[in-house]
């Protein structure tokens, strides 16, 4: 192992030069720096202002990801943690994929942690337009063109479905493939249907249904809301549907990844890989994403006004020197040693960091606060980031002023006072 | 503004009372402060530019120097040798019998802290700090604690009639005002030497005469002066006068 040998002290001088002190206090060195940046209040602000924006853009960004973070996965919990779809992957043909059975619905309420479980499917009506009044009409201008779908009974649920009026069709009428059909609310609103009570009636092409319901909104699978839906007893019958195109589950809270991994095996036991499930991603990493995404944007920015400002005391500082070449030979001549100097601008600089990284971070505070109240949330912040932030811009200020200190301490006595005179 | 009560002295008007203060004075000195041997100092070498050529030269405790010689003819650069500013390109600088040539940079910043005051030409005050402040600057960098500065500071500006104007800022007063400052500032803390750069050149003849009195009684407490000066009055007023030409010294009789 390498021995580490120490530097032999200087010997004391026989002259005693030595023994006077160099030392300078450090309430001295303090005060001197003070009143070093308080000579030049107008341009020290201006210069703080740099360190003020970037060091208050960093706090507002971390905060407000963290707010909206948490704001988003709040609102992701309350309806999409619960979301499960299952449908035909591509090697089970996939959208036209004939894997789902009739019978899916049934097999997927008998899961634990299945709370409302029901099977959609587009319906090719061939073209065939949809009108709401038996006239005919030959230029065909009030029949319009409907997506229609099918379902099983249990969708409804399942998509979160509310009526505005009537009811939903049944297990009977899909057995019976009665010719009945429960109306999205923009679908209702082309065909000019707003109300059941008088038993309307819908033609699709030349055949008869009667609109049992009319759906005032739906929060999943929204292009029900454009669409007439029959049930899949009928479409079967009517449209000679092979097989549900998709099912949709809505789980108990928590329950989703276990759902996901079930459900293929309940639907396709024999090769669940027939299936694909779309699933939520995990909350924590969804936060995680959008916190990534939002800081990587503004952190940036951040950084940028952080650079500008770090320049901005960089160049105020060197300016100070050159303006203060007089000053810095007077300093000498009284005995100031080269890192008396060095230290005295070194503290100016990092004395305006210090104080750009204190009001940023009480700006950036506030705007996190601000924005938060604005929008009903709660605001979020890590404890260390307002209190890091002022150690940050001090850092900053004490990196940006080491080239003009040393340049200053640099500078010899003599030169220094001609220059200055 | 009240200035300290000059010591009454003619130019050339009272050669027995400058006799008897000159004879007193060299009781007072004990060996020499300052001592040159052979000391030269060059600026540039395409070619030299030589500020300094072969001075020997010492100065006795508590005595005064006048230096004297038309610009360029070396003055300041001695002055800058003298007060530890500058390094003489040869010879041997020998200050309190400490040979200055081989003190590292700090070692000659804590030897002018310590013992060696200046008054430039051009006072060299800092603008945006009050008189007080200019006056106790000269203790900051001795490492001495901060309790009694300000009494210390207002001590030496009631030396030269300046505690009148202790808070007021520098720009704020006349020349002569602000090199009495200057001055203050100089007599702040226990130095060995006094080097003076044109300390009259703005004064006044009844303020001139009071800083040469005070210079007298700071003599006489010990202290070294070395001065450089155009003024044939203050020239004359020092113990010993010698002259620069061309980077090299003479003596001259008093």
């Amino acid at each position: 192992m390498k021995r580490r040998t120490r530097r032999p002290a200087r010997p004391a001088r026989p002259d005693g030069a030595d023994r006077l002190s160099r030392r300078m206090r450090p309430g001295d060195l303090m005060a001197e720096a003070g009143a070093g940046l308080l000579a030049r209040p107008a341009r020290v602000a201006l210069t703080v202002l740099g360190t003020v924006i970037g060091v208050a853009a960093l706090v507002a960004t971390l905060g407000l990801s963290k707010t909206a973070g948490n704001q988003i996965v709040g609102r992701f919990d309350a309806v999409s943690a619960t979301d499960v779809v299952v449908s035909p992957s591509v090697r089970g043909g996939g959208a036209g994929g004939v894997v789902l059975s009739w019978d899916a619905e049934a097999r997927l309420r008998r899961l634990n942690g299945v709370s409302a479980a029901g099977t959609l499917a587009d319906v090719d009506v061939r073209g065939a337009l949809v009108r709401s009044v038996p006239i005919n009409d030959p230029l065909g201008t009030g029949a319009v063109q409907l997506p229609m779908k099918a379902a099983s009974p249990g969708l409804f649920r399942a998509v979160r479905a509310q009526l505005a009026g009537g009811r939903y069709f049944d297990a009977g009428h899909s057995q019976r493939a009665d010719r009945v059909l429960v109306l999205g609310p923009n679908a209702a609103l082309r065909l000019g249907i707003d109300r059941v009570d008088q038993q309307p009636a819908v033609f699709v092409g030349d055949r008869l249904y009667s609109v049992i319901g009319l759906l005032k909104d739906v929060r999943r699978q929204v292009s029900l809301r454009g669409a007439a839906i029959m049930t899949e007893g009928t479409a079967r019958r009517e449209f000679g549907l092979r097989a549900p195109g998709l099912a949709q589950i809505e789980t108990r809270p928590g329950a989703v990844n276990l759902i996901s991994r079930q459900a293929p095996r309940a639907l396709s036991p024999r090769d669940p890989a027939l299936l694909k499930v779309a699933a939520p991603p995990d909350p924590r990493l969804l936060k995680r994403a959008v916190e990534n995404d939002l800081n990587a944007l503004f952190l940036l920015l951040g950084g940028v006004s952080l650079l500008v400002g770090a320049l901005g005391i960089a160049n105020v500082t060197l300016v100070s020197v050159l303006e203060r070449v007089g000053e810095i030979g007077l300093r000498r001549s009284l005995g100031a040693a080269r890192r008396h100097i060095a230290a005295q601008f070194l503290l100016e600089s990092t004395g305006m960091g210090l104080a750009g990284g204190l009001i940023g971070a009480s700006v950036g505070t506030l705007v996190i606060v601000g924005v938060s109240a604005s929008n009903t949330w709660t605001p979020v912040l890590d404890p260390w980031v307002p209190l890091g932030a002022p150690l940050l811009g001090a850092v900053i200020g004490l990196v940006s002023g080491t080239y003009p200190a040393l340049r200053a301490a640099s500078l010899e006595p003599v030169e220094a006072l001609r220059a200055g005179t | 503004m009240r200035v300290a009560p000059p010591r009454r002295r003619g130019h050339g008007g009272a050669p027995a009372e400058a006799t008897a203060r000159r004879q007193r004075r060299r009781a007072l000195m004990s060996g020499s402060l300052v001592e040159l041997f052979d000391v030269g100092r060059r600026f540039g070498s395409d070619p030299p530019v030589i500020a300094l050529d072969g001075v020997t030269f010492s100065v006795q405790r508590g005595s005064s120097v006048a230096i004297v010689g038309p610009s360029g003819s070396g003055k300041s650069t001695l002055m800058n040798v003298l007060g530890c500013l500058d390094r003489p390109s040869s010879g041997t600088y020998l200050f309190e019998g400490i040979d200055v040539g081989s003190l590292t940079d700090d070692e000659r910043a804590a030897l002018r802290a310590h013992r060696i005051g200046f008054v430039f030409q051009s006072f060299n005050l800092l603008g945006h700090r009050t008189v007080l402040e200019n006056v106790m600057l000269a203790e900051v960098y001795r490492g001495v604690p901060p309790e009694g500065r300000a009494a210390r500071a207002l001590e030496a500006l009631r030396q030269v009639g300046m505690e009148g104007r202790a808070r007021f800022l520098p720009p704020k007063l006349s020349g002569g005002e602000q090199q009495r400052v200057a001055i203050a500032r100089a007599l702040m803390g226990d130095h060995s030497l006094l080097l003076c750069d044109e300390p009259t050149g703005n004064l006044d003849s009844v303020n001139t005469e009071a800083l040469l009195a005070l210079f007298d009684e700071l003599g006489e407490a010990g202290l070294t002066l070395v001065m450089v000066t155009h003024e044939e009055q203050v020239a004359a007023h020092a113990d010993r006068r010698v002259r620069m030409i061309d980077g090299r010294l003479t003596e001259e009789q008093p």
